[in-house]
């Protein structure tokens, strides 16, 4: 009679401590599927504003159109990837992006005119702090995926997420080959 | 990120109920002292009606008192982007869900704060001299800071350990105050008859401990103030990445002389730096709110050269300056990963690659500040074709404008009177000739008389009637309910 309490306060127990565990693993699936719609929003801002961008900047800079159209390339590349593409699919898309918009960014310093418009002011401040918004939702995503997948991987969740078919996530990278370039001087 | 704001919530809780039990504790011995033994249960009664009202006053009106003592403005995204994304970014590093007001006071002292009970209903705040000496890099340094309060919840935490504090004081105060008169009293030989239920060993021990009480709140106050400093700067650097903007925006924010005009030790907590005192040597005895501003730059400079901005870094170099003091919740330091600082936004390296927008000369920024003020005293601006930005005056009466740089004409939208011209009964005041219905009153708002004339109406205004400078006109107004 005593042995079959214990057993059954043992079960109990162990079926409470693994519900508590099945949903820690749920709302951390829920956490890194919100951060990456918060980065989706911001990767489509960055693509409803580049028009605009090659639209103002046309004006004043006539012998670049090869920039322009590398630009206009690289952002429908990005959005079909944008549209089903894998994790992977999307960060190297949206990387190349980044690399021909930094390109025509760099091309403005020589148009002086350009780089007084009021509106291209504005649209560049824009692209900046989507650019930046795009860094910071990418941070608060991977961080979450990293406490995704350790949970998947420990013990003991790791039996919950096994059972329940829980799946490590993938990490949003965006290779920049221009970031990487710049050395990191230190005067220590 | 989230086990420090849990602990830091247990944490308040804690703080908040020791605060309450060293008030009941003053106020129950007053209470005894006086008279023997019931007034310990007047005093019991008596802390626990001052601690509730001051507590409600305080988690209801805290933050809007702050705003309106600092006359601050509060700014669209139309009237600064660049504050208004600064601040977005920053709420999406920290994954909020709500995206806090934001305000800009017109004072060229340079200094930021943050306010709200909860981050649903929270603000940040900048002077105007931040906005114009600070680069983008900076600027989000700072946010990132008041940020930090924000989610770290401080502001809870220090409103009520201030509430705490201010009663205490109070308390502590008054009874010494009445005490010497009831004691010059008792010598003089004139005791009245409630006088005599006073208990001598009691109220030596009121005494002792009105004495001591204050003194400990406070220092147990500052302490705790300090700490939060560093910690907000801890979170700030793993929001941003970027140690070195923080890092330099404290340096120009220190060494800029000009003290703010207005703050109270309730609201000093807040703000990024100290606003009382500008420097304070001794650390750990002082009754600074802020810790020292260089060694907060030590740490961070140290971390941008170290290269790595997680806790676990922050907590290492803090404690090898401070012997192994602990700053951070074991809790926080579990977390493994090593996180890289970023590398600088667009000025250091090269001057175009994404990040220059709008950064550049102190020129351009000052002039960003001073198109945010026009834009709160109800300027209008109109871009025109040729990429020129017009700032339109609320008195300009024509209907049309000629670009200055391209000779286009431009159409004004709406500049008519908003005024309204209802009929006599309506009118509360005599001799008015017309009204102006204040929409939103906690801001500026601009009512345009008949003759063209515009009269600005600042957020603290509250007056019935206004008189038009130009025409003389009596303008009566009105509030929402």
């Amino acid at each position: 009679m005593i042995f079959a309490l214990i057993l059954l306060a043992l079960i109990v127990a162990s079926v409470m401590f693994s519900v508590g565990l099945y949903n820690g693993l749920v709302g951390l699936r829920n956490r890194v599927k919100n951060s990456w719609s918060q980065i989706d929003v911001q990767l489509k801002r960055r693509h409803d504003l580049i028009p605009n961008l090659v639209e103002t900047a046309k004006g004043y800079m006539k012998h670049e159109n090869e920039t322009f159209v590398k630009v206009t390339e690289a952002r429908s590349k990005a959005m079909s990837a944008g549209e089903g593409g894998s994790v992977k699919d999307v960060g190297a898309a949206e990387a190349n992006l980044s690399g021909s918009l930094a390109k025509l960014l760099l091309t403005v310093e020589n148009y002086p005119e350009l780089k007084a418009n009021q509106n291209f002011l504005a649209l560049q401040e824009e692209l900046t702090s989507t650019e930046n918004k795009i860094a910071f939702s990418r941070q608060a995503y991977n961080d979450d995926v990293m406490m995704l997948n350790n949970r998947v991987e420990m013990f003991p969740s790791n039996i919950v997420a096994g059972m329940f078919n829980f799946k490590q996530s993938e990490f949003f990278e965006i290779e920049d080959k221009e970031e990487k370039k710049v050395p990191n001087v230190s005067f220590n | 990120m989230w086990e420090l704001i849990d602990s830091n919530k247990r944490k308040s809780k804690i703080l908040f109920f020791s605060m309450f039990v060293l008030l009941e504790a003053l106020c129950i011995l007053i209470g005894l002292a006086l008279e023997y033994p019931r007034g310990g249960y007047w005093g019991a009664a008596i802390g626990f009606c001052l601690w509730a009202i001051q507590s409600m006053v305080a988690y209801y009106f805290g933050d809007k008192i702050v705003l309106k003592v600092s006359r601050a403005a509060k700014v669209t995204k139309e009237a600064h982007p660049q504050l208004y994304n600064v601040v977005e970014e920053m709420k999406i590093a920290a994954s909020q869900p709500y995206m806090p007001e934001i305000y800009v006071i017109n004072d060229s002292a340079m200094n930021a704060f943050a306010t709200g009970i909860k981050p649903e209903k929270s603000a940040v705040c900048v002077t105007a001299g931040l906005l114009e000496t600070l680069n983008r890099d900076e600027l989000q340094g700072v946010i990132a800071h008041e940020m930090s309060h924000i989610i770290n919840r401080d502001v809870l935490f220090m409103t009520f350990a201030g509430v705490m504090l201010g009663s205490i004081n109070l308390v502590a105060k008054g009874f010494l105050g009445t005490s010497r008169i009831t004691s010059g009293a008792s010598r003089r030989g004139r005791l009245g008859s409630s006088a005599s239920k006073i208990h001598p060993g009691f109220f030596i021990i009121a005494i002792v401990f009105s004495i001591l009480a204050p003194l400990l709140a406070q220092l147990f106050y500052f302490a705790i103030s300090r700490k939060r400093e560093y910690l907000a700067d801890a979170t700030a650097v793993r929001l941003t990445r970027y140690p070195e903007g923080l890092a330099s925006a404290l340096e120009k924010i220190s060494v800029s002389a000009s003290n703010l005009v207005w703050y109270n030790k309730i609201t000093a907590p807040m703000f990024i730096i100290n606003p009382m005192a500008l420097e304070n040597s001794s650390e750990f005895l002082s009754t600074s709110t802020h810790p020292p501003t260089h060694k907060r730059i030590g740490i961070l400079r140290k971390l941008q050269h170290g290269g790595t901005v997680s806790f676990r870094d922050y907590q290492n170099i803090f404690s090898k300056e401070n012997k192994d003091f602990k700053l951070l919740p074991k809790s926080a330091l579990e977390d493994k990963n090593t996180v890289n600082v970023r590398q600088a936004s667009a000025p250091e390296i090269g001057g175009a690659l994404l990040g220059a927008a709008g950064v550049g000369s102190n020129k351009a920024s000052i002039r960003d500040v001073n198109n945010l003020i026009m834009a709160t005293s109800g300027f209008l601006f109109m871009p025109c074709t040729c990429g020129l930005k017009i700032k339109v005056p609320p008195t300009i009466g024509k209907n049309q404008i000629q670009c200055p740089r391209c000779g286009r004409y431009l159409t004004v939208p709406s500049i008519t009177s908003n005024i309204s011209h209802k009929e006599e009964k309506t009118r509360d005041i005599k001799g008015t000739q017309g009204v102006f219905e204040r929409t939103n009153p906690d801001s500026w708002e601009t009512a345009l008389c008949d003759c063209g004339h515009s009269i600005q109406l600042s957020p603290i205004f509250r007056g019935r009637q206004v008189v038009c400078k130009k025409c003389k006109r009596k303008i009566q107004i009105n509030y929402p309910e």
